[in-house]
């Protein structure tokens, strides 16, 4: 990782009124590859997300360093973040139904993000939406523009929410659970677009999940995460040699097609888990 | 207690004449008396509308259901309920946000007139893991799983013979979603309670079910064993990309 895209050192997150901090000293840097970060509900990944993008409004974020690209992020005003936002960092969100207007067309949506951030005209803009639309597998992207999020499928709104963010030509990508909200055949589509598009385009991508599977075979690495601490950080390929208790707690846990019918691993959480540092 | 379920030409239609809409086809398949039967396929393809037909949660279907050889249709409402109950995908949805576990757990009791409604709940609870004390928090003290729990218990209070299991651990966490499995089979295996099981997941299939139907469109395309799913071994073009995708996606390809 000669030239990381983003530096996160030493990250904790504090939302308003809480009395513990939601994220703990989470630390690590992203370069063109694909990031994956696991972890329970609650566990604070999907904060970290947000806290990248500055999303947090009244939490308390500091660190030591949180550094994207020429940017200190900690630094910037909002009207700074602004320009930083869905132009140079995006982000997917997990279900198109709730992230797309319901009362404006599919392709006025997309449009946006390019007369929003470019000197373009409006007749630029829908010929680059039509192309994006293509670019991500809709077959009939005129007809698809004219659409309403109601009259698409979920996969088509997802693909419509990548196509939205790929028209900036972001350097960095958040993905927030962007296939759980979709069947596994209509899954593995949207992974592989998203997966051409890191590669082509030299994009980082943070991939946030719940689903160990997603993650060990679609990103290059993953963070571990448990009450808002990294426990462990892994190979994609070497999640067999994971040492954390609560990692391997975690793939015991998940059946497996062919696997024994035996009970399932239950997790004995330990309540030193959440206190001791990541090797 | 134990029961067979029997389907045959389930459908359901909307209008008549040529303009008539057929949402759920006609769908067959029995399910031998405590056998775990699951139910796949993609959002929209009709497996949770089978179990709200089954639980006459929807009532405008036509075709057959039989339980144990009766007529669905022709078994009084109480007898049927305590037949057949349901837990469904969502625990925070599906329990009164403003009712104790105690009432949620009493109603039933009550209205069914069983006796010993104290010892009933007690057992309840510790059937499904849950501390005899939980009996007066409310749904928003509990977490996903203890409430999926609180549902099961529900569900079990009336002792039942067939359970109805949509997506039941589909909001849980993989941690969360084992305990809630391994309490499902194990009261199977206690009880001998038939389930239909519906679910997208068919590593949940593969861990519970003996054998399984995968849907599209309101059709069954194929029954299978669950020994197929590791070979693919499905004859239906969607039947083998469905299984192809969830063995892609596992990594196993």
């Amino acid at each position: 990782m000669t030239d990381p895209i983003l530096e996160v050192s030493n990250l904790s997150i504090r939302y308003p009124g809480a009395s513990s901090e939601a994220v703990r000293g989470v630390s690590f840097t992203l370069g063109r590859e694909r990031l994956g970060v696991v972890g329970e509900s609650g566990s604070g990944k999907s904060t970290v997300g947000r806290a990248l993008l500055k999303l947090l409004p009244g939490a308390r974020i500091t660190a030591d360093r949180l550094r994207f690209e020429d940017l200190d992020l900690l630094a910037l005003s909002e009207a700074e973040m602004l320009k930083v936002r869905g132009r140079r960092m995006s982000m997917i969100l997990q279900d198109p139904k709730f992230s797309l207007n319901p009362i404006q067309r599919v392709g006025s949506q997309v449009a946006e993000t390019c007369l929003r951030h470019f000197p373009v005209s409006r007749a630029e803009a829908k010929a680059k939406t039509l192309e994006m639309l293509a670019a991500v597998n809709i077959r009939d992207p005129e007809r698809v523009h004219d659409l309403y999020p109601h009259e698409i499928s979920g996969g088509m709104g997802q693909r419509v929410m990548i196509a939205m963010m790929l028209l900036a030509d972001p350097d960095l990508v958040i993905a927030d659970e962007p296939t759980s909200a979709l069947d596994v055949t209509v899954r593995l589509q949207v992974l592989n677009i998203l997966d051409g598009l890191v590669r082509d385009r030299g994009i980082g991508l943070i991939m946030i999940s719940h689903d160990l599977n997603l993650v060990r075979n679609f990103c290059d690495r993953v963070l571990i995460m448990y009450a808002g601490r990294v426990v462990e950080t892994l190979k994609a390929g070497e999640f067999d040699k994971a040492q954390h208790p609560y990692t391997r707690g975690l793939l015991a846990a998940q059946p497996r097609i062919g696997g024994p019918r035996k009970p399932l691993a239950v997790l004995d959480r330990r309540p030193e888990w959440t206190e001791e540092l990541p090797a | 207690m134990t029961a067979s379920l029997e389907i045959r030409d389930l459908s359901i239609t909307f209008g008549e004449g040529p303009d008539a809409v057929k949402v759920l086809p006609s769908v067959s398949f029995s399910v031998a008396p405590g056998e775990c039967f699951g139910l796949v396929g993609e959002s929209g393809s009709g497996k949770s509308t089978v179990l709200r037909c089954v639980s006459l949660l929807t009532t405008i279907w036509s075709g057959e259901v039989k339980i144990d050889g009766r007529d669905l249709r022709e078994l009084p409402l109480k007898q049927r309920c305590r037949l057949i109950q349901m837990v469904f995908q969502d625990p925070y949805g599906s329990l009164h946000p403003r009712q104790s576990v105690r009432t949620t757990l009493a109603e039933p009791l009550r209205i069914h007139g069983l006796d010993d409604h104290e010892g009933r709940m007690k057992r309840a609870m510790i059937e499904v893991g849950l501390p005899v004390g939980f009996l007066d928090r409310f749904p928003h003290q509990l977490s996903g799983g203890q409430r999926q729990r609180v549902a099961i218990a529900r569900a079990l209070i009336l002792e039942p013979a067939l359970l109805l299991l949509d997506e039941p651990t589909s909001a849980l966490d993989v941690s969360v979603q084992a305990e809630i499995l391994n309490l499902l089979a194990r009261l199977r295996e206690e009880r001998g309670l038939t389930y239909v099981m519906v679910t997208h997941d068919l590593a949940v299939v593969d861990h519970m079910c003996d054998r399984f139907a995968v849907m599209l469109r309101g059709e069954i395309t194929e029954i299978l064993p669950r020994e197929a799913i590791p070979g693919n071994q499905a004859t239906h073009p969607y039947a083998r990309e469905l299984i192809g995708a969830s063995l892609d996606y596992e990594g196993r390809a």
